[in-house]
Parts: structure tokens; C-alpha cells; sequence
């Protein structure tokens, strides 16, 4: 997979973690490749050892560079991963996002339902333990993509959101996708929202991680 | 200065067990261990007058080495025991044990050296029960706070990764938990401060004046062992959460708890 004498996505070989793998996937830039499985599969542990959240052994590139050449929290906001359960250690919305990040954030919190321009601006000042869990859901997103990550490891990211919400959801990630050429490792369940979502499929089972040919 | 003879000690044993047999006839379940500590605690203490005895005696350098080390290594056993989440190994006892023999020595031996001025600096007389002191709140210190820290870490573990994903380093997660973590160790010896005086005469100074001592000279020394306790604690405290801050994450600034105990 060489382009112009050097590497693009992510490109993972014999990743192995817990007494599990080894694990081979690539993402090429720009695309997103949906993973499922049973739960107790090891999806989301596949997803911390991506981003270096727990040991692993085996070889893990972005672009050109093995990540690590890359020291954990620089590795972390270029790799994003959304975990299936937001957690928010501040009082209020705001205190989770960087000052200098809103320019990105308010037009985010826009396309995902939370109002228009003036009414946005009031949701920063939300409170934490007030908050729904599809809230919750759609603002741990926005907070991932204001780090601007190349890599999004989203782990069922719509689970919590109802039928608008989760178009609004998966039109953002595109977004995003597109114009930032992102690679997406996409968990989820639903086969319908697989197709619309990922140009690959990829199952997770038995400890191996085999490519679902669509017909 | 009155010396007490077996006799005075012996009614004062009369109230122990007076209070023992009170217990029992409540059935607070405690008489045993009421009786069982007041032995230990005499026995303890005999040895302990005898060893001073025999260590004041020789005031030879060595034998206060060793007896200011058998202090130590006691002192961090005890801060071991007291945490629930220790480190695995031998840091679990090497991590307290370190911080309090940086913190407690150096102000031991700066006080011995600069500001009491023995002869020899050494002198077991002073070296011992200063260090005693220092040893023992550091202890209680160290001890509070490195449990605050492992605790917390370990609720919460959850909050502490999602930082981590968003790309925050190891410092920048912890900065709530090590900032309580060292204040809940502190807290003690600054109202000691507090109330000494007013609510509590301090020990070390109530002794002197039984001892005779003139009351001016005591709370002389009692000032200065407050400023020791007090920068020795906060020190001691301030190594220790360093180091175990350093230890709960690696290189790649990921949580490792499981270097801990569950």
C-alpha cells in the first residue's frame, strides 16, 4: 500500500493486547471502515490499543510515522477515539472545550440539533449532571472533533440517539471526513447504517478480523 | 522534678482495668483489646526507655544510624499497611519509606545542625525524639494523602481515561485528584497548628513542663516542632505524591493500575 513512496491512513499490523490478536487493518485516508461482532468480542479494547490507552505490542502507523515516534497525548488527540460512555469531569458543557476551539464547536453544535446561532452559545453554559444521554452522546463528538483528529475510532456513536439525531450524527462525521480526509474505524451494529456509513466492512470474530465482501 | 514510682504507675493500671470491666459489663466487645494495647503499649514503652538508655549511653554514631533506621523502616511499614491500593512490589513499601527518610532526615539533621547545635549534632539525646517526631506525622501525613491518591484514581479510572483520549498528558489528568490528595494529607498538622495552645496543649510540651521544664522553654521548643512537623509533612507528602503520581501512569502516559492492588 504505497503511495508516492510513503504511507497513508492508518496501518495496523499484528496488534496484540491482553493475550488477544494479532490484528491486521488498514484505513486509507478519507475512508471509513465499519467493525462489528458480538459483544465480549474485544472491539473496544481493539479500539484503546489503537489509541495506546492500554500495552500492546505490534505495529501501528499513520501516514508515514510509527506512532511511537509520536509521544501518547500528541498520538491521542491526532488518533480521537469517541468510547461508547462520554465522561465530563467539569461542571458545566463549556469547561470541557478550549477557548480557542470555538469557532470550530458552535457551528458543530448547530448541525447536531442543539439550536440556532444565538441559542448554541447558551448551551456551553449547560450543566453537566443535567444533561440526557443522547446529549451527552452528541456532545462528546463535538468535543473529539474539536481536537481535529486524522484517525475517528467511534465506538457506537449513535447507540443513545433517536432517528433525527442520528442522521444529523453520521452527516457531521462525513463532513468531517471529507473535508479533513479523515480515516474512520466506525463500531456498530446496525447493518442498515453500516452500508450508509462505511465504503468497507470488517467483523470481528473469533479473535480475527475478516473483510465482509457485500453482494 | 517528682519521679514517679511503680506504685503511682500501678493505680493508674487500677483505672485501665476499672474502664475494661466497665466495657465488658456494657458489652462494647473492646475490653479485650482495652487490655491487650495497655499491655503493649507498656511493654513498648519499657523497651523503648531501655534501649534510649543503653543509645544515650554509647553515643556512638553507628548505633543511632541504626536505631534512626529501625525507625524508619517501622515507620514505613506502617504507611504501607495503612493504604488499600499500594503499589505491587517492593515500591509498595519503597515509595513511602522514601518519601518520609527525604523529607524527615534532611529536616532532622538541617534542625540538629543549624538550629540546635549539639554536641556532637548527633547527640542522641535530641536526634532521636526529634527524628521520632518528624517519623511519626510524616507517617500519618504520607499516609493520608497516598491512600487519597490511589483511591480517587481508582474511582475515578473512567474520567481519568477520557482525558487521556482527549490528548491531555499525565499531568494535566490528575491535576484535581493530586491537588486534594496532598491537601487531605496536610490538613492535620495545620490544625494542629491551629488549635495548639487554645483547644490542645501538645504533648511534647506538656512532658517538658512536667518534667520541670520552665514553661518559656517549652513552648519554645514546642514552636519550633510545629515549623519542623509542618515542612516535614508538607515535604514528605509532596515526594510521596510525586513519586506515586509518576508511577500510576508510563511513557506513553497511559493509567497503570494495574501496578497497584486491587
Amino acid at each position: 500500500m504505497l503511495y508516492n513512496g510513503f504511507m497513508t491512513g492508518l496501518h495496523i499490523t499484528d496488534l496484540r493486547f491482553l493475550n488477544r490478536g494479532p490484528f491486521s487493518i488498514s484505513i486509507e485516508q478519507g475512508k471509513c471502515v465499519s467493525l462489528s461482532g458480538e459483544s465480549g468480542s474485544g472491539k473496544t479494547l481493539l479500539l484503546r490499543a489503537i489509541a495506546d490507552l492500554i500495552p500492546h505490542e505490534g505495529e501501528i502507523m499513520l501516514h508515514d510515522q510509527y506512532h511511537t515516534n509520536i509521544n501518547g497525548p500528541d498520538w491521542r488527540k491526532k488518533v480521537g477515539l469517541l468510547p461508547a460512555e462520554s465522561r465530563w469531569w467539569r461542571e458545566t458543557v463549556g469547561e470541557h472545550f478550549q477557548q480557542n476551539s470555538l469557532p470550530q464547536v458552535l457551528p458543530l453544535l448547530e448541525k447536531l440539533g442543539f439550536g440556532d446561532p444565538t441559542a448554541v452559545r447558551k448551551v456551553l453554559d449547560w450543566k453537566i449532571n443535567r444533561l440526557s444521554s443522547g446529549e451527552k452522546q452528541r456532545l462528546a463528538l463535538i468535543r473529539l472533533l474539536a481536537n481535529e483528529p486524522q484517525v475517528l475510532l467511534l465506538d457506537e456513536p449513535t447507540a443513545n440517539l433517536d432517528i433525527n439525531n442520528i442522521s444529523k450524527a453520521e452527516k457531521v462525521i462525513e463532513e468531517y471526513r471529507l473535508s479533513t480526509q479523515a480515516a474512520v474505524l466506525w463500531v456498530c451494529h446496525d447493518p442498515a447504517q453500516v452500508t450508509r456509513v462505511a465504503q468497507n466492512h470488517f467483523r470481528l470474530k473469533n479473535g480475527i478480523i475478516e473483510e465482509e465482501v457485500q453482494t | 522534678m517528682i519521679l514517679l514510682s511503680s506504685m503511682d504507675l500501678s493505680f493508674a493500671a487500677l483505672l485501665i482495668l476499672g474502664l475494661a470491666l466497665l466495657s465488658r459489663r456494657m458489652h462494647l466487645g473492646i475490653s479485650g483489646k482495652i487490655l491487650f494495647s495497655a499491655i503493649r503499649t507498656t511493654l513498648q514503652l519499657l523497651l523503648i526507655g531501655l534501649v534510649l538508655k543503653l543509645l544515650f549511653a554509647s553515643r556512638h554514631p553507628g548505633v543511632i544510624f541504626l536505631m534512626s533506621m529501625v525507625m524508619l523502616l517501622a515507620a514505613g511499614r506502617e504507611v504501607m499497611a495503612r493504604q488499600q491500593h499500594r503499589l505491587k512490589g517492593w515500591w509498595g513499601y519503597g515509595l513511602g519509606t522514601s518519601a518520609m527518610f527525604i523529607s524527615s532526615f534532611s529536616i532532622t539533621i538541617l534542625a540538629l545542625t543549624i538550629i540546635i547545635q549539639a554536641d556532637p549534632w548527633y547527640a542522641p539525646r535530641y536526634a532521636i525524639p526529634l527524628l521520632g517526631m518528624l517519623l511519626g506525622n510524616t507517617m500519618n501525613g504520607i499516609s493520608l494523602s497516598l491512600d487519597r491518591l490511589t483511591k480517587a484514581s481508582w474511582e475515578q479510572r473512567e474520567i481519568i481515561e477520557q482525558r487521556l483520549l482527549l490528548g491531555q498528558d499525565r499531568v494535566e489528568v490528575l491535576d484535581d485528584i493530586r491537588r486534594d490528595a496532598m491537601r487531605t494529607g496536610m490538613i492535620p498538622i495545620v490544625n494542629a497548628m491551629a488549635a495548639a495552645g487554645l483547644v490542645s496543649l501538645p504533648g511534647m510540651m506538656t512532658g517538658q513542663i512536667l518534667a520541670g521544664s520552665p514553661p518559656w522553654e517549652a513552648v519554645k521548643y514546642q514552636i519550633l516542632i510545629m515549623f519542623l512537623i509542618a515542612s516535614g509533612t508538607g515535604g514528605g507528602i509532596m515526594t510521596g505524591i510525586t513519586l506515586a503520581s509518576k508511577r500510576l501512569f508510563d511513557e506513553r502516559h497511559r493509567l497503570r493500575l494495574d501496578r497497584f492492588r486491587d
